[in-house]
């Protein structure tokens, strides 16, 4: 089994130096495009190749450069979005500490497919560990002339520049991403002009995610084929899945697109922690709909995971077991979303703190049974199209569908007046930590 | 009013990110970054100071440093606790290890400890879900966290 990403990360997880980078085929893709690829041919290879955004929105990556008018003049923007912040996902993290060189390699790729000038990586601030390997390799690969001008003496310039950012989920929204980086309040903005024609100060841009980029150097040394031919199904590449909550083995694994949602947790998580049932998944990070028992053999990829009724989202799982709260669970990501909310739009701003509200009085034994269809009200108004931005359609998925998997411990909380998880809370954790 | 001047120092490190962009006012959370991490926090006074030096109206500059988590209005202590609330710190035991520092620092989030050492807040997800609980002192992170841990955590800062 090929794991292109991951093949070279070390035990200690220590990053390979571009000296080792390049021992074991580094850059060798920003040679092959210098030396005669045209930005189109490159942009048509990753067409063929039916890579999707890594992200949570799954586009075509190739499709989305194609926007970017190749004919005007600089600068152009390639941005790698590092702000990783969707509750329960730890996969770019293991990327950007791990393997920086890779993602410079994917984001020259990609810069050159849209003949960008300037690149920025925008990191989340709390990756310190990141922002140095980062720091360090931009540092290697300036001075080995991967960066700055007339690169390996092909004459395309390409500067590349670390932002951290200030904390907020919204900055990873590409829009708002953009305002960030332009020093202002990290709220969407409307499309058109979409980012492409008009992005970063007015000018052509493209943001792409991490485990996108990363993807990139693979794609032009092996082809579209063989990218293709990674996957089970027919949403090409392998996956770096995730797993967390109570199971045996949290943790992440570059594994083929489309493995199951049954092999990630019973066979790479070790199974469910001891005395604990599955209950039910977040498949793709907090703002994906619950799967529940039934889904086990639903393959985790974009097409299958949205005919189960959900998104992959970012593919790293969170696990709700039998002894943990539903109502509780839901709780703490709309709590998470009401905070977080940009505040720029009045149902978002106003209808994620009531949801908030509504959850806690239910979960504190003070609901009522005609809460439950206030909060289906909120889940259809603050669904798709009647938002500025896809934030509160997020947020709304892990609510609509735990109404519809979960009602019973909803309507339980309402009539005993109380959450009975809460007795047997503190014993679970303990035996899962010793 | 005497005002403290923004230092020879901040300044480069300021016109330094003001290099990076097309115009000076794009610089602004760059700045404000540079102003906290030698100041703690970013008072009213600072807020003025660089304001003026990036050529906005402090209303202008404190709309954007009032929106982010993690640009500090208030004083905060010599060290800060960010302690993951997200979903699966919260699955994992979040509430346990938030009670345990309530107790022993004998604040609640939002609060500083009265001998200035530490300020508490909570924050959303670290992206370290596989390892959870988890928090943040400064520029360390703490992983699978244990409440039987936090003693030797904390006396690391003084």
């Amino acid at each position: 089994m090929e794991k292109p990403l991951t093949k070279h990360i070390r035990k200690d997880q220590r990053p390979l130096s571009l000296k080792e980078y390049e021992k074991v085929g580094g850059y060798e893709s920003v040679r092959k495009i210098l030396k005669g690829i045209s930005p189109k041919e490159v942009q048509k290879i990753v067409i063929d190749s039916n890579l999707r955004g890594r992200g949570g929105a799954g586009f075509g990556t190739g499709l989305k450069w194609s926007f970017v008018p190749l004919d005007v003049l600089k600068p152009k923007y390639l941005i790698a979005n590092a702000d990783e912040m969707e509750p329960g996902t730890f996969k770019d993290r293991i990327l950007l500490e791990c393997t920086p060189h890779q993602l410079i390699e994917g984001m020259i790729v990609a810069a050159y497919a849209i003949q960008a000038d300037v690149s920025f990586v925008f990191l989340r601030w709390a990756y310190k560990t990141a922002a140095d390997t980062i720091t360090k390799a931009i540092h290697e690969a300036y001075e080995a002339g991967y960066l700055g001008k007339n690169i390996l003496q092909s004459g395309y310039d390409l500067e590349m520049h670390l932002h951290t950012g200030v904390g907020r989920y919204m900055c990873g929204e590409e829009t708002a991403l953009l305002n960030s980086l332009e020093g202002k309040r990290a709220t969407p903005r409307a499309k058109p002009p979409f980012p492409q024609i008009s992005g970063l100060f007015g000018k052509p841009t493209i943001v792409n995610n991490v485990e996108t980029l990363c993807c990139l150097p693979h794609i032009i040394n092996n082809g579209a084929d063989w990218f293709n031919e990674l996957s089970l199904t027919n949403d090409s590449g392998t996956k770096i899945y995730g797993v967390s909550g109570k199971v045996k083995k949290p943790g992440a694994w570059e594994l083929p697109m489309g493995t199951t949602l049954r092999e990630l947790i019973e066979v790479h998580a070790g199974g469910m922690a001891d005395g604990l049932k599955f209950r039910g998944a977040l498949p793709g990070g907090a703002s994906t709909d619950f799967l529940v028992e039934d889904h086990l053999d639903v393959k985790m990829d974009y097409t299958h995971v949205a005919a189960a009724g959900s998104r992959l989202g970012t593919g790293t799982v969170v696990i709700l077991d039998d002894k943990t709260c539903p109502v509780g669970f839901i709780k703490n990501l709309e709590h998470f979303f009401a905070q977080e909310s940009c505040g720029f739009c009045t149902p978002c701003r106003e209808g994620i703190p009531w949801v908030e509200k509504i959850l806690n009085s239910i979960e504190t034994g003070e609901g009522r049974l005609e809460d439950l269809k206030l909060l289906e009200f909120h889940t259809k108004y603050l669904g798709p199209g009647n938002t500025f931005c896809a934030f509160a359609p997020g947020a709304m998925e892990p609510l609509q569908s735990g109404l519809k998997y979960f009602r019973e411990d909803f309507e339980r909380h309402i009539q005993e007046k109380k959450c009975e998880f809460k007795n047997f809370k503190f014993q679970v954790s303990n035996s899962v930590e010793s | 009013m005497p005002s403290k001047m923004l230092t020879t120092e901040e300044i480069k490190e300021i016109n330094h990110a003001i290099e990076l962009v097309p115009y000076k006012k794009a610089a602004c959370i760059e700045a404000l970054k540079v102003v906290q991490q030698n100041r703690r926090w970013v008072s009213d006074e600072s807020l003025k100071e660089v304001a003026a030096f990036m050529e906005m109206s402090p209303e202008e500059l404190d709309s954007v440093a009032t929106f982010y988590n993690l640009i500090f209005r208030r004083p905060v202590g010599r060290h800060v606790i960010l302690l993951c609330d997200s979903i699966s710190c919260w699955v994992m035991g979040y509430e346990k290890i938030k009670n345990s520092l309530n107790e022993k620092l004998g604040i609640e989030f939002g609060e500083t400890t009265s001998d200035d050492r530490f300020t508490l807040l909570p924050n959303p997800c670290l992206g370290t879900c596989d390892c959870a609980p988890a928090l943040m002192i400064d520029n360390d992170l703490y992983r699978n966290l244990t409440i039987e841990q936090l003693d030797e955590i904390l006396s690391k800062y003084k």
